[in-house]
């Protein structure tokens, strides 16, 4: 290796990150600590009727009985969950009705962050339920959403307003008995979104949520809950960045898509939590469920670009339970200095004709690891099941790790099923081609890795592509060789 | 415009270039050739800047200016260009991004303004004429799946797109059938200006019918051994090297 390479992978590990700082907003937390009496503390903070608490409750039961899983190529340090503040929420001085009313200093963040949440998002053509904290800020275009009957709030709206629809799909694609964090999740989930498509109608825009952490201390409970009715469309974007913190934060999102027949639902994530210092020190841990259920002829697509978290534990995963349905997972995960990933996908294939296609492309620097793993079952009756999936994996200097832990679990001989997988670095001759035409080496290597993951960034929805584009830029700023 | 002196480089333990004086004037077409092995391309590569040869002795002047401290961004920017024997593949990349990504980094060391879409688009279609390349190439990832012909036009594109003070391109013959090379060559030999220079390593004659050189020089062993004008080309071409290197010693 040249000492220019080693200067670029020291260099990657100096660089900051760019969105570390901390709002300064009275926030409501309650003391740290787990127990039925917090559970209850949560749900009557946020108004909820008897049956939700009932659910959490039964969930904080279980969830007694778990044991956190050991199986991801992780370290995961000890976390002391009796030390965490399960709730924190911006003290709400009124109802808000207008972006007049938002907390001036909120509003400052979201600047800093560059969320347009003013008339911007008029032109962009984006919905944003912006959630800081837990507790949904501010929804707008609703009134647009409404007109074609859309529902598109934050899920503590929807238990109060939509009851029925709530009741009937929350935990039935993810439930709490799912795994120990989605148990967690089930007990304390503080805020998220919910998003009902009617039949047949084709949502308008691009329905996104920004989230982030705030608090110190507290982790963050979101749960997502999108309904894509027979025959609907949507396409769903969530982003976040969350600003520097020392201790760990612990992060436990469920994200729940019910795609009925003949619906079609794209889901988009680009993940930016603060990914801890160059020596591993704070950093969000992020364990994270996500699944969806694909009726007859539906389409799940599942788009991830994934940049920070100081541990990333997460499977975007499609069951496709519906004849002719089909499921994609494309993503992009990139760790740097300490971070740990282990990330991808399972495609359960039960119908008939089902199909699905996973491409995940890792990008390790520095002493970072990064998994892929990845299930692929046919189960007895899903004849003519198709899959191909394609892993690749890019290095960044030699002192990181990639991983592939792909399963194949086939019980139809009919199936059809591929599997590609690439290793590589960005080689000495690359990087000298493109000095030589007047590239730095720093605008070189963010060049190289956004080529490599440019298969999944197409994917992306526009405005989404350019700024997961910058986000795979900036976690490589300062590497000048 | 170039003045080379005394220069040695090695890579590991073995030295490759062992005193080179080359000293090249704006308005004038060098060409280089010699054995295979005898350090032609590892001169380029060094002139160039690549990091996996050392330079052990010696000096080069560049535009008035030292050239060895530079950076190889730092040489590209100040109108020095590689056309390389074998362009690098670079997936995903789009060949029209690269090239507006280098370009507006040359723009930006002279203290220019970066170029709008539209003005670049119309230099990229100028350019791209020159060598006849095929338009979509541009839309193509750098290299990647482009025939030995392409890639060779490619880095004549490229040039034309940079318009370096001077041109350093290594065997940007070899692999060209005989279409190809007439346009290639031409290429070149369009772009050549009294205020550039270009360097051309190359094993044949038949390059030269079309980029007349001022000088020819033969390297033998990490040095310039001969230096004639064109008809020392013509000579090579029929005698080959021995009477050349059998009158060499060391």
């Amino acid at each position: 290796m040249s000492d220019n390479s080693r200067n670029i992978i020291d260099e990657l590990e100096k660089s900051d990150y760019k969105y570390g700082f901390v709002t300064d907003i009275d926030t409501d937390v309650i003391e740290s600590g787990l127990s039925e009496d917090v559970v209850r503390r949560i749900s009557e903070k946020k108004g909820e009727p008897e049956w939700m608490l009932e659910r959490r409750l039964k969930a904080y039961r279980h969830w007694l009985t778990l044991e956190p899983p050991t199986w991801a190529h992780l370290t995961i340090p000890q976390i002391d969950f009796q030390a965490i503040s399960y709730y924190a929420a911006p003290k709400p001085k009124k109802q808000l009705n207008s972006m007049d009313e938002v907390d001036p200093e909120l509003k400052r963040t979201f600047d800093k962050l560059g969320i347009p949440l003013e008339e911007q998002m008029a032109l962009a053509g984006v919905a944003v339920d912006a959630v800081m904290d837990s507790v949904s800020v501010k929804t707008t275009f609703k009134d647009t959403l409404a007109e074609k009957g859309i529902i598109f709030c934050s899920i503590s709206e929807a238990i109060k307003e939509h009851p029925e629809l709530v009741k009937k799909y929350l935990g039935s694609v993810v439930p709490h008995t799912d795994n120990f964090y989605a148990a967690l999740n089930a007990a304390v989930f503080s805020d998220g979104s919910f998003c009902y498509i009617p039949k047949g109608v084709r949502c308008p825009m691009e329905l996104s949520t920004y989230f982030r952490i705030n608090a110190s201390g507290t982790g963050q409970f979101e749960r997502t809950l999108i309904v894509a009715d027979e025959g609907s469309y949507v396409s769903y974007l969530e982003g976040c960045t969350a600003p520097q913190r020392d201790e760990n934060q612990l992060h436990a999102a469920v994200v729940e898509i019910i795609v009925e027949k003949d619906a079609d639902v794209k889901y988009s994530t680009v993940q930016n939590w603060y990914p801890g210092d160059k020596d591993g020190k704070g950093g969000i841990f992020n364990f994270v469920t996500k699944r969806g259920l694909c009726k007859q002829g539906a389409h799940l697509s599942w788009t991830q670009v994934e940049t920070g978290s100081a541990l990333t534990w997460k499977y975007p995963s499609c069951i496709l339970l519906g004849d002719n349905s089909s499921g994609e997972f494309y993503s992009v995960a990139m760790t740097n200095n300490r971070q740990q990933a282990d990330t991808g996908t399972k495609m359960i294939h039960i119908g008939r004709n089902t199909r699905s296609r996973i491409v995940s492309k890792g990008i390790s620097a520095g002493l970072s690891e990064n998994s892929y793993r990845g299930l692929v079952r046919v189960a007895k009756g899903a004849e003519n099941a198709r899959n191909y999936s394609q892993c690749d994996s890019l290095l960044i200097g030699d002192r990181c790790g990639a991983h592939t832990y792909p399963v194949i679990d086939c019980h139809n001989p009919s199936a059809i099923l591929e599997h590609e997988a690439t290793t590589s670095k960005i080689s000495e001759e690359q990087l000298f081609y493109c000095n030589q035409r007047g590239l730095s080496t720093e605008d070189a290597v963010g060049l190289i890795v956004n080529g490599y993951a440019r298969e999944v960034l197409a994917k992306l929805p526009m405005e989404f592509a350019v700024e997961a584009q910058k986000l795979l830029s900036i976690s490589l700023e300062g590497s000048v060789g | 415009m170039l003045k080379v002196e005394n220069l040695h480089a090695s890579v590991g333990e073995k030295d490759i270039l062992r005193g080179i004086n080359l000293t090249v004037k704006a308005g004038e077409v060098h060409a280089i050739m010699g054995p295979n092995g005898s350090g032609k391309s590892t001169l380029a590569s060094v002139l160039a800047g690549n990091e996996k040869f050392t330079v052990t002795q010696g000096s080069v002047e560049f535009m008035g200016e030292d050239l060895l401290p530079m950076p190889i961004e730092e040489r590209s920017r100040k109108g020095l260009f590689l056309g390389f024997q074998y362009p690098v593949e670079i997936p995903g990349v789009s060949m029209a991004n690269f090239m507006k990504m280098a370009v507006n980094e040359q723009r930006k060391a002279r203290g220019e303004e970066p170029l709008s879409a539209a003005e670049y688009l119309r230099m990229m279609k100028e350019k791209s004429a020159i060598v006849e390349l095929d338009s979509k190439l541009t839309s193509r990832a750098v290299n990647e799946g482009f025939s030995g012909g392409e890639k060779k036009k490619n880095e004549i594109f490229q040039m034309a797109m940079l318009d370096p003070k001077l041109a350093i391109l290594d065997e940007t013959d070899s692999g060209l059938d005989i279409d190809a090379l007439r346009i290639v060559a031409t290429g070149v030999t369009r772009l050549h200006t009294n205020e550039n220079a270009t360097v051309v390593i190359t094993h044949y004659q038949r390059l030269l019918d079309y980029i007349v050189p001022d000088y020819v020089h033969v390297l033998y062993k990490g040095r310039i051994i001969y230096t004639g004008d064109k008809t020392l080309a013509l000579r090579l071409e029929k005698e080959g090297y021995d009477w050349l290197i059998n009158n060499y010693e060391e």
